[in-house]
């Protein structure tokens, strides 16, 4: 039987409020599948767009980007308006991009929604687990030259 | 050197538009200067040379080549390859072998959907036959070769090994003739520089009033009849000169046009649409979620936007076609 696809998933979350919701996910032993691999940023108005291009060029088969909630969350008042200018725009370019929409996920989780945090681990792994390997540097090898 | 003293010169187009050729004729008076200073070894565009000329040179012989254009066939890599074995100083000259311009946004489609396109269903095309161009044709006398189209348009930097890179589509001749100051008194920068340009954004050389930035609505040029003292960008029009290396003397909103990006990123930035999409939907006046993703929704073709000039030396290339 084939080995099953173990998804690699990097999470883009801010340091004050869908952080400290992992790290409490994780204190309070609540079980999450080994595959997001946390990149923890001061402020989800930090996470630059070229940052989730990177992930994917570098074999991410999804990202996710989570910070405070809006409008008062933000432990730097508006960080997180930033988060959702730009996140709508990013949703469009990947969808150009040939990136399947279900490969990103972007919203907020505060620091007392641990559960919610394990949830989306879940969720979002298998999501992706059922859509397969994106193997961005496939796409830059040759096809007929 | 030639014998006489000359510094030895070749200058070749890939895919490209002429652009750039006809850039480095816009020297004007110089243009005599630089017969002065230099040989022209290789120039097909203007000069009668062969390809032949340049296979017969032995190794390093030409001191510098600018190379223009983008590679987009196996001919453009064949002479890449070629051109730098015979030059000591190989120059990515121009937007499409620094970055691959225009013909990279070509990259968001792949070659069968080109073709297609092109050889089939262009209104201006009579093809009843439906003929589409193969590498090799049989023919009676035997077979006919022609290069093979690749899938994905690559720049220079790509397929071999680069000294310098001149960015703007096309180098702006006082730019051009600043390199060419710089080759022949041989004060040029660490190999792997952007020569030819500045350290700073367009947004500096920018004269326009800037105030500040709350966008409510994005318009197409031909939308809006911009106020020509204000910042572009504060009137709602995408102006690339926030996320673009300064260098052309910001002559395009200096003409009341946005600037469309064709220096390529600032230093520092390797990702250039990710850097403009990222300042122009900070500036967005939206408090709510639903707000900003109206308003940012309304741009249209946002990837063909923000990566106008430089999708093939972009994070991610090319879009995955299935």
């Amino acid at each position: 039987m084939a080995e099953q696809f173990e998804p690699r998933i990097i999470a883009f979350v801010c340091n004050w409020c869908t952080y400290t919701a992992a790290d409490n996910a994780g204190v309070s032993r609540m079980e999450q599948p080994p595959n997001v691999d946390i990149i923890r940023v001061m402020c989800s108005g930090r996470i630059e767009p070229a940052f989730i291009l990177k992930a994917f060029a570098l074999g991410a088969d999804g990202v996710i980007v989570s910070g405070c909630h809006p409008p008062g969350d933000c432990h730097y008042a508006n960080g997180n308006f930033k988060t959702f200018r730009r996140m709508p725009l990013v949703e469009q370019l990947l969808a150009q991009f040939g990136i399947e929409k279900e490969r990103f996920h972007w919203g907020w989780i505060s620091g007392a929604e641990a559960v919610k945090w394990a949830q989306l681990t879940h969720e979002f792994t298998e999501r992706i687990r059922a859509l397969g390997p994106l193997n961005w540097s496939r796409q830059l090898e040759s096809k007929e030259e | 050197m030639a014998h006489n003293g000359k510094l030895k010169l070749g200058l070749y187009w890939a895919a490209s538009c002429g652009g750039c050729e006809i850039a480095v004729v816009e020297l004007r008076e110089k243009i005599l200067l630089l017969d002065e200073a230099a040989e022209i070894l290789f120039w097909p565009v203007a000069m009668d040379f062969k390809v032949k000329d340049v296979e017969a040179m032995p190794d390093g012989h030409m001191d510098v080549c600018l190379f223009n254009g983008a590679i987009r066939t196996s001919e453009n890599e064949h002479m890449a390859h070629l051109l730098r074995r015979k030059s000591k100083v190989l120059v990515a000259f121009g937007s499409c072998a620094y970055e691959g311009c225009i013909p990279g946004l070509a990259n968001f489609f792949e070659k069968s959907s080109i073709l297609r396109r092109v050889y089939l269903e262009v209104p201006t095309v009579e093809n009843p036959e439906g003929i589409i161009p193969q590498p090799v044709t049989p023919v009676p006398e035997g077979e006919i070769e022609i290069p093979r189209f690749y899938n994905t348009v690559k720049t220079l930097g790509q397929v071999t090994d680069v000294d310098y890179f001149v960015p703007g589509c096309p180098p702006q001749p006082h730019q051009i003739w600043a390199v060419i100051e710089a080759i022949l008194s041989g004060q040029l920068p660490p190999k792997g520089s952007v020569v030819g340009a500045n350290e700073k954004t367009v947004c500096d050389e920018c004269k326009r009033i800037r105030e500040e930035k709350r966008i409510q609505k994005f318009y197409r040029y031909h939308e809006i009849i911009p106020d020509p003292e204000r910042c572009l960008l504060e009137q709602g029009i995408i102006c690339a000169g926030v996320a673009t290396r300064g260098g052309c003397g910001a002559l395009c909103p200096t003409v009341n046009q946005p600037c469309r990006g064709c220096y390529g990123p600032p230093p520092n930035v390797t990702d250039q649409g990710a850097a403009l999409l990222s300042a122009v939907a900070s500036v967005v006046d939206a408090d709510t979620e639903e707000e900003a993703a109206r308003i940012v929704g309304e741009i249209l073709d946002p990837a063909g936007t923000f990566y106008r000039f430089s999708l093939p030396a972009s994070t991610l290339h090319r879009a995955r076609v299935e």
